[in-house]
């Protein structure tokens, strides 16, 4: 989720964005207020003739221009989101153009993380189309001097049917601009029998360029005159160079000079980290110089963060009572004597992002203006940031979206493109900071190492009579507070506070947790921990009964329900809870989907050959997984199947869905066999892809299935809420073929089966 | 010292332990071949030197010359290749930053083996990263690009 922005609204546009806790998203945009040409248009939409609204604009040639204001970094949203406008527009998708936009508040929330882009603006863009639409038949109405119900659309052409007259939507974008934008209440969208596009899904905008060399991301941006950047930075988190000797780096050939960058103001942030810049020719002569360097550090308060000792910090912590978070039943009369009582401990490491491109940024600095072009999947939040930095206005930095090498909630922090900035102000020419493999591995904003404790007394049947959970981990908002220790009520409502179990008496606390390194968003972010705990531990109690771990779950959800929150803070990712509420009844419709296509009841685990179960809601999508794996004796693991139920509400582009999915089960794949980031005298001790693997083609899901539901809910989060549920069920079928419990992660480290 | 790089005569006359990827990158501007780890451990560098998969990222300078370099350019220059063709059907990329180094392998592979195993395509492909988790449609349009050979 992104972190709070103050975002102070222009004056024209007051009104028309509704906030939520945490994500501004423009939900809702009067066409009315956003009738003519943008002062500065920026965009080709902007430019058109025909431009109803900042969404769109209609050339006379009948080319559509459709501004994509979120990011892509490979979920396809750069063609789902337009193509819902061009659904209510009747348009014909060849004859349409995609705008990337720059970083504007114009358009509401840019940050493109936390799954929600679709969710949040899927009505405002069919009314932006439905409104470009309507004022396009009014003005053929006009032209033909007809009722304007008397007309009506037909890909890309206002139609008279009685006459038979046609224009198309180029031969009527002059006229169409000179009319009034109609209101919200004016508009009839259509009926979803109706779409064209919206539950078909089209394939990305970009695709033939993604296979021939030609798509142009961050790391292939170019401008006249620039210099290339490697950056060193302060081995431990918080350091400072106390000497620096750059003599044998100006010798390399290419080398122009050296550029120390400040050490960041706590609370980092997105702050550049601080180091010293070595300034070349080339993206090789900045490295080749760079390793030349010598650099004494100061290396702060964090030079004793050793991973080794951490986790047994947080597990003693998880051991003692913590903050209630929330409580069922009478919770503190836990654990009454007679029944028996089950204990396991769970814990995941750090883990990197590792997106293929490393992190990179071109910035200009020219006439107290600064222009960055980046991989971002956050432009408004760079903006802020080089704002900051560069002591200028937010206006006066203009960010431009790439597409983005992955991202997976990296690119939603901007600090390498502030890095980017203010070398280019300090040089007064472009520069592009380059990062390396290990710089990524080493300076990320890691997803929080977490410590789960778990809790249950069980009835003669092997039924929870009392539940307790407690996690701890150091939480994301340490980057913006030095002094926070707790989980916050978004990242603990990932999947912890919701435990969506029906049991007499449920105690689910949190305890404090010290960051010693920046934590972040990682794709599904604190619902990998806390749902590889509930997950497991369900499972371990449904082995421990006898019971059918499918059969189990369903038991302790209980019949289908809403969910009450009543008197507990549970953000809901934001979401209205009336419009997104957490309804059981969806989750075993999953379960019991997954369940049927699956064969499970057919399939029996023996050894070596085992399947796992779990189920998890995320993001507002409700997800359930079977996970079938082969375990040779010396330990040695496959993953012949996958199978995944999913529902999302309305799903636009199902295709990008199903390898949303398929990617989620990949990306879980490197999370249980070897995602672990180390710190040892505070120094990070991973570098690149040797001691920081992720899953190479051998050691993924030979074959992953995936069924989306149809469903009239609205629509949820596809990117991320496949990752969690695959997780917790990977390592159940892993016990399930081997007896073997997987409650540290990752398995390369847990010595299993050694 | 003289090479060709995508069927052009090239010189170069900077550091020869220069690895290709910068040349082509920086120098020449051919910016279809990624940077992902420097290393050779994820294969997003991979071009054909001689007809061969070469991760340029490792190969200096020097052990490119007098060498027939070809980067992804060059691949769908006059025309998309069978390869390409069969990863847009299968709609293979996400992010896409991997794929280039990912189709490269492939041809390599196809050219010296027209009908690949799962198991044959798994080791020619394992040194070829994908972090958005292609990997069931790469192999998936390697068989289609396959069912095309004769």
């Amino acid at each position: 989720m992104s972190p709070i922005e103050n975002v102070s609204r222009r004056r024209f546009l007051q009104g028309i964005f509704g906030a939520g806790a945490l994500v501004l998203a423009a939900r809702y945009l009067p066409p009315m207020l956003m009738h003519g040409h943008a002062k500065d248009g920026q965009t080709d939409a902007d430019r058109a003739t025909f431009h109803p609204n900042l969404f769109v604009g209609i050339q006379p040639d009948g080319t559509v221009y459709i501004v994509a204001h979120r990011s892509e970094m490979g979920t396809t949203i750069r063609t789902s989101l337009p193509l819902v406008l061009a659904d209510e527009l009747d348009a014909d998708w060849k004859r349409v153009k995609i705008d990337q936009a720059i970083g504007d508040k114009r358009y509401g929330d840019q940050n493109t993380d936390g799954s929600h882009s679709i969710r949040s603006f899927f009505d405002t863009l069919r009314q932006c189309g439905a409104a470009a639409r309507l004022m396009l038949i009014q003005a053929a109405a006009e032209q033909w001097n007809v009722a304007v119900t008397e007309c009506s659309t037909e890909m890309h052409t206002v139609v008279h049917k009685t006459s038979g007259r046609r224009l198309g939507y180029g031969e009527l974008a002059s006229a169409a601009a000179r009319l009034p934008v109609p209101k919200a209440e004016q508009l009839k969208l259509k009926e979803p029998s109706e779409w064209r596009y919206i539950g078909k899904g089209m394939t990305s905008v970009d695709l033939e360029d993604l296979c021939t060399g030609r798509a142009m991301y961050g790391m292939d941006a170019r401008s006249d005159g620039m210099v290339y950047a490697s950056i060193e930075h302060p081995p431990v988190f918080g350091g400072k160079i106390m000497t620096l000797d750059d003599q044998e780096a100006l010798k390399v050939a290419g080398v122009h000079q050296t550029v120390r960058i400040d050490p960041f103001k706590p609370p980092c942030a997105f702050q550049p980290l601080g180091g010293v810049a070595v300034i070349a020719d080339n993206t090789w002569s900045a490295f080749q110089g760079r390793k030349k360097l010598k650099v004494t550090w100061d290396n702060g308060s964090n030079e004793s963060y050793d991973s080794v000792e951490y986790k047994k910090e947080l597990r003693e912590t998880a051991h003692k009572p913590g903050k209630l978070i929330r409580s069922v039943g009478d919770s503190n009369q836990e654990f009454p004597a007679g029944n028996p009582v089950v204990e396991a401990d769970y814990y995941v490491p750090l883990l990197a992002h590792t997106s293929m491109e490393p992190m990179v940024a071109l910035a200009e600095f020219k006439d107290g203006k600064l222009t960055a072009w980046a991989p971002t999947q956050n432009p408004q939040g760079a903006q802020a940031t080089i704002a900051s930095e560069l002591g200028i206005p937010v206006e006066d930095v203009i960010c431009h979206v790439t597409l983005l090498g992955g991202g997976f909630g990296r690119k939603s922090k901007p600090d390498y493109i502030a890095e980017a900035a203010v070398l280019s102000k300090k040089l007064g020419r472009p520069v592009k900071v380059v990062w390396t493999r290990e710089d990524d591995v080493k300076f990320d904003y890691y997803n929080a190492v977490a410590a789960m404790y778990m809790k249950a007394a069980v009835d003669q049947k092997g039924k929870p009579t009392a539940w307790l959970q407690r996690s701890v981990f150091p939480p994301i908002t340490s980057i913006f507070d030095v002094n926070a220790v707790y989980g916050d009520p978004p990242h603990l409502a990932q999947g912890w506070t919701d435990l969506p179990y029906d049991l007499p008496s449920i105690r689910i606390e949190n305890g404090p947790a010290q960051a010693h390194v920046r934590i972040g968003w990682l794709r599904s972010v604190a619902n990998i921990y806390h749902a590889f705990a509930i997950q497991c531990f369900t499972d371990e109690l449904a082995h421990r009964a006898n019971r059918d771990p499918v059969e189990y779950m369903l038991d302790l959800i209980g019949p289908p329900r809403t969910l009450d929150f009543t008197n507990v803070e549970y953000p809901n990712y934001a979401a209205d809870y009336k419009t997104y509420p957490w309804e059981t009844g969806r989750l075993r419709n999953v379960i019991e989907i997954v369940a049927d296509k699956s064969g499970w009841s057919k399939k029996k685990s023996k050894k070596g050959h085992g399947f796992g179960f779990a189920a998890h809601r995320s993001f507002l999508t409700y997800v359930a997984t079977v996970v079938e794996v082969e375990v040779s004796n010396d330990g040695e693991i496959r993953i012949p199947r996958v199978d995944t139920a999913v529902d999302a509400g309305l799903v636009v582009n199902p295709e990008a869905t199903r390898a949303q999915f398929e990617g989620a089960a990949v990306f879980g794949t490197s999370i249980v066999r070897s995602g672990e980031i180390t710190a040892k005298n505070g120094v990070i001790q991973q570098s690149n892809f040797n001691d920081y693997p992720v899953a190479r083609i051998n050691e993924v899901p030979d074959q992953t299935n995936v069924y989306i539901t149809e469903s009239s809910a609205p629509p949820a989060g596809v990117g991320e809420p496949g990752v969690p549920p695959f997780v917790a069920a990977f390592c159940n079928a892993i016990f399930a073929a081997t007896g073997k419990r997987v409650r540290d992660l990752p398995l390369s480290s847990n010595n299993l089966f050694a | 010292m003289k090479l060709k790089v995508n069927g052009m005569d090239r010189t170069f006359d900077g550091d020869p332990d220069m690895p290709l990827l910068w040349y082509l990158r920086d120098i020449l501007g051919l910016t279809g071949t990624k940077f992902g780890c420097g290393i050779a451990l994820c294969g997003a560098c991979t071009v054909h030197k001689n007809g061969e998969a070469i991760r340029s990222c490792v190969t200096p300078m020097s052990g490119a010359a007098d060498s027939d370099i070809r980067t992804i350019e060059d691949l769908g220059a006059n025309g998309l290749h069978p390869v390409q063709e069969a990863w847009m059907q299968v709609n293979v990329p996400q992010c896409g930053y991997c794929q280039s180094g990912q189709i490269m392998q492939a041809v390599s592979l196809l050219k010296g083996n027209p009908h690949p195993s799962d198991q044959e395509i798994d080791e020619a492909m394992g040194g070829n990263i994908c972090r958005c988790g292609t990997y069931q449609r790469i192999r998936q349009a390697i068989k289609v690009a396959a069912g095309k050979n004769a």
